[in-house]
């Protein structure tokens, strides 16, 4: 699913509003959380997740073609750690319906859990 | 890390600043837009949202795993995880954000 497609979605259960405001719903929230991280906050949104920040200091790389070194500087990475409830709720379907993503070593689903 | 925590209030807050919407719908709406997500990928569909960064699936195989306290090895079973990649313009917003008011001092 693409943002589009989300939104259509909500369109869809919401015929109230207009599609444009579904779009501005849409786009806030994740706005609003990509803000609260470059604030330095975090965002935890219970049973789904939370959005945090992690430092990472400047080191000193290499680039792997060459063997040259190479400074990196300091940064902020964002990172997601999943919420109880939705790591359960992948896997109470994950038996009857196996992953569509392609992924490197798709693992054939297990018989049983 | 420096600030508060958001919660799904302050999301619903900013629908009901920036759209004018009543608070109870924009609370709902956060809730429908959280539980689309996590419905396709409950189904196994990947979610990619432009511009914030995207939501994959990954199937782990069973492997053996340790209990930490005691030391005993324990089976892990196969399981599906999440995995959430941050697009670039979320990073550089992040970075721009941080390196800015923090300067050199490490966060913690």
């Amino acid at each position: 699913m693409i943002k589009s497609e989300l939104i259509q979605r909500i369109s869809t259960n919401n015929p109230h509003l207009y599609h444009r405001d579904v779009e501005r719903i849409v786009n806030v929230i994740f706005d609003e959380i990509v803000d609260a991280l470059a604030r330095g906050d975090r965002v935890e949104l219970r049973g789904f997740g939370a959005f945090t920040v992690k430092h990472r200091a400047a080191r000193q790389g290499r680039n792997p073609r060459t063997g040259a070194s190479v400074s990196v500087s300091e940064k902020f990475v964002p990172f997601f750690k999943t919420g109880k409830e939705l790591r359960d709720k992948l896997n109470d379907v994950a038996v009857p319906k196996p992953p569509r993503v392609s992924s490197k070593s798709a693992k054939p689903a297990a018989s049983s859990p | 890390m420096g600030g508060k925590t958001l919660t799904r209030a302050d999301l619903a807050e900013a629908v009901v600043q920036k759209v004018g919407l009543p608070r109870n719908e924009s609370q709902e709406l956060v809730e429908l837009v959280l539980d689309q997500i996590s419905g396709r990928l409950a189904d196994g569909e990947a979610v990619k949202l432009s511009s914030f960064g995207s939501f994959g699936i990954r199937q782990k195989g069973q492997r053996v795993g340790r209990n930490p306290k005691t030391g005993k090895e324990v089976p892990i079973t196969p399981r599906r995880v999440l995995v959430f990649r941050p697009s670039n313009i979320m990073k550089d917003r992040i970075n721009a954000g941080l390196s800015r008011t923090r300067g050199k001092t490490p966060a913690e």
